[in-house]
């Protein structure tokens, strides 16, 4: 070793020239080993030099001569080891400095790990495992809603305590910043539907009924599910893979310990906010979209954007407009529920915040629409003139 | 069969693995390094000390090439680091090992795959001798063989880090960056978390710049002692002479209540009979 308070240059070796790993074998049964037996070497050459070691015979006889390898990395030496049948055989020679990697290679550590288990077994694990899934979800999802019932009667005893920044927040996050996407979408299918159906109203001559296929279809139908289905991917999907993060530094357990309720901080802020910010995003949505309807309309039949406005409240009872207002509230307090479920059983690693947040928007979007069907039917001879 | 690369057929160990000259770092007006100087020379085990966010984790980055310096060069294996071209750096990537901070291992992977993933993507062996090979760096880093299906989420800290550094030197490198290795371990892991690299450092020659809070670690491991402060290198030298330097930092560091327990068992400097 060099004197090491000067970097010392003059003590160390001059340059070897390094050789491709080779396999000599002898006559009277003897291989020797020569070259780099390492990784940057058998990077390019391993497979070669396994298929010749493996064609070698393997009587216990050979002599192997190891003293001609000029580098060893463990690699190397598993690859000789490997040969041996994992024995080390009767006659080798090896280099001082090399026989280390071989005593390592000798002495493994007990595997205890469990046997692996049978095919069929795992098969039927495996088929039956959604049942397990679908129960652990619902009782996650009960849990997480009667916690939030809990705290939020809590609450209510002291509303002055109530998480209302985050929740003020959040409406602008999930609101706000939302209308001009949600505007965009509305505008243009408003303009669609408004064509599709000109055409066939013209066909019967009954133009002036635009209005109303418009104006149910918009206000009680389109306009809610459109903003739900747009904020359930938007704002969503952002808040499973908020609090799955959360999960994953560890900052949901930091909440824990300081004695702070998750659901209060972090889910009853969320539920809030949408339930009341999709409703008026709603309304938002749906008047542009009766706005494109209307500019449509007056391309196709010739009733003008005044006309179509004075229309409207004649032919829709005002009744359909709170409808679509309560069915913004239920949708949003739906995707709330879905998203932060999702994320909080987010397991703590990329993969799952990957699925979790997947799952999380499929399933809010089915729930808007499941939700959607079961009103429509409960309501069914309401708002209609 | 594959195209043979040409071997690298020259072996120099004189010139230095890492080399930095003349460093700045400065994030916005917040100067971390100050035209710092560093060597490490083949097969020595430097240990980087400083205080906490003197830049010691920053300066490793910018030696991995994760981040460039605001000036100055760093040379790793006598290339550039900073201004070489992606293929070459390839090379030099195969070449290092690097034990991050927090492990880094990948979530999404098994103990096994995250030490088989490096293995895998030199495509040069079948999955049998990865077996081996992943089985091998089990044992190496003293983690039971049942581990090996576990997911990192489902590991201890200590364990984490003993997998990341069997990860790290799964593609048996020449040179080991080391961030906190001890940081975490029990007393017994950290002593036979020394006793592996002063094995491998025996059979590989292994070249080692390691990060590190823990005396007895630094003090057992360690040929020489980098001391960065205000942003420079103050001393690059052994322990018997580092300890005895005349400044501030060196003086609570070394000349502390612990400092001077761990130096009272300091065994003789390595090399020297
Ligand atoms: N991207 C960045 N932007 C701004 N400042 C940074 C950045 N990265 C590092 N720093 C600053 O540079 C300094 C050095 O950080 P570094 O992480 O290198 O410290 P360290 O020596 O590793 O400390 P420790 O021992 O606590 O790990 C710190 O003050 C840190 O705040
Ligand atoms: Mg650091």
């Amino acid at each position: 070793m060099p004197d090491p308070v000067a970097p010392a240059t003059s003590a160390a070796p001059a340059p070897v020239r390094i050789l491709p790993p080779e396999i000599h074998v002898g006559d009277a049964g003897s291989v020797r080993l020569t070259g780099a037996w390492d990784i940057r070497a058998l990077e390019t050459h391993a497979a070669d030099i396994q298929r010749r070691l493996a064609k070698l015979p393997a009587d216990a006889a050979h002599v192997w001569d190891l003293t001609g390898i000029q580098r060893l990395d463990h690699i190397g030496a598993l690859i000789i080891w490997r040969a041996w049948r994992k024995t080390r055989p009767q006659n080798s020679r090896i280099r001082a400095e090399h026989e280390l990697f071989f005593t390592t290679l000798a002495t493994p550590k007990p595997d205890t790990s469990e046997p692996p288990v049978p095919w069929l077994l795992r098969t039927l694990i495996t088929a039956g495992a959604w049942i397990p899934l679908v129960a652990s979800h619902g009782r996650s999802f009960l849990v997480l809603l009667g916690q939030l019932v809990i705290d939020t009667l809590a609450m209510l005893r002291h509303p002055g305590l109530g998480p209302w920044r985050e929740v003020s927040a959040n409406i602008y996050r999930v609101g706000a910043q939302a209308m001009p996407i949600t505007a965009a979408v509305g505008f243009l299918i408003g303009i669609v539907l408004s064509y599709l159906s000109s055409e066939q109203l013209r066909t019967f001559g009954a133009g002036s009924f635009i209005v109303n296929i418009l104006g149910i279809g918009l206000i009680r139908e389109l306009g809610p599910v459109l903003c739900a289905v747009l904020v359930a991917g938007r704002s969503g999907s952002a808040i499973t893979a908020q609090l799955g993060v959360m999960r994953v530094t560890e900052e949901l357990d930091a909440l824990s310990v300081m004695g702070i309720p998750q659901t209060v901080r972090l889910v009853l802020p969320k539920v809030i906010a949408l339930a009341i910010a999709l409703p008026l995003l709603t309304l938002w949505t749906t008047s542009i979209a009766l706005f494109g309807g209307a500019l449509a309309a007056k391309a196709q039949l010739d009733i003008s954007v005044l006309q179509f406005m004075t229309d409207l409240p004649g032919v829709v009872p005002a009744v359909n407009l709170s409808l679509g207002l309560g069915k913004g509230a239920v949708f949003g307090v739906l995707i709330a529920l879905t998203a932060c479920h999702f994320g909080l059983r987010i397991q703590p690693n990329t993969e799952s915040l990957g699925t979790g947040t997947t799952s999380s928007v499929v399933s809010s979007i089915t729930a808007v629409i499941v939700a959607d069907a079961i009103i429509a039917v409960a309501f069914n001879n309401v708002g209609f003139s | 069969m594959r195209p043979a690369t040409p071997m690298p057929e020259l072996e120099d160990e004189r010139t230095p693995v890492v080399q930095i000259r003349d460093l700045w770092t400065q994030f916005g007006s917040f100067v971390v390094h100050r035209g710092l100087d560093l060597d490490v020379m083949h097969g020595e085990v430097v240990s980087l000390v400083g205080g906490s966010g003197s830049g010691k984790t920053t300066l490793m980055r910018q030696v991995l090439a994760l981040e460039t310096p605001t000036r100055g060069e760093v040379k790793v294996f006598g290339i550039p680091v900073h201004s070489s071209s992606a293929a070459t750096l390839k090379k030099i990537r195969k070449r290092w090992g690097v034990l991050f901070q927090e492990g880094a291992l990948y979530s999404a992977l098994s103990v096994y795959d995250n030490i088989a993933l490096p293995l895998r993507e030199l495509r040069a062996f079948d999955e049998d001798f990865i077996r081996d090979v992943v089985m091998l760096k089990l044992d190496m880093v003293d983690i039971e063989r049942r581990h090996a299906v576990k997911m990192p989420a489902d590991l201890s800290g200590g364990m984490v880090k003993r997998i990341a550094l069997a990860r790290a030197l799964a593609l048996e490198p020449e040179l080991v960056f080391l961030d906190e290795p001890t940081a975490g371990l029990d007393p017994d892991r950290s002593e036979s978390f020394v006793s592996l690299v002063h094995s491998l450092h025996r059979k590989l020659q292994l070249t080692v710049v390691m990060i590190t809070h823990d005396l007895d670690t630094l003090v057992s491991l360690s040929d020489r002692i980098a001391v960065l402060v205000e942003g420079r290198v103050l001393a690059n030298a052994p322990l018997n002479v580092v300890s005895k330097l005349d400044h501030p930092f060196v003086r609570n560091y070394f000349q502390g209540e612990r400092g001077k327990r761990a130096l009272s068992v300091a065994p003789p400097p390595r090399g020297t009979p």
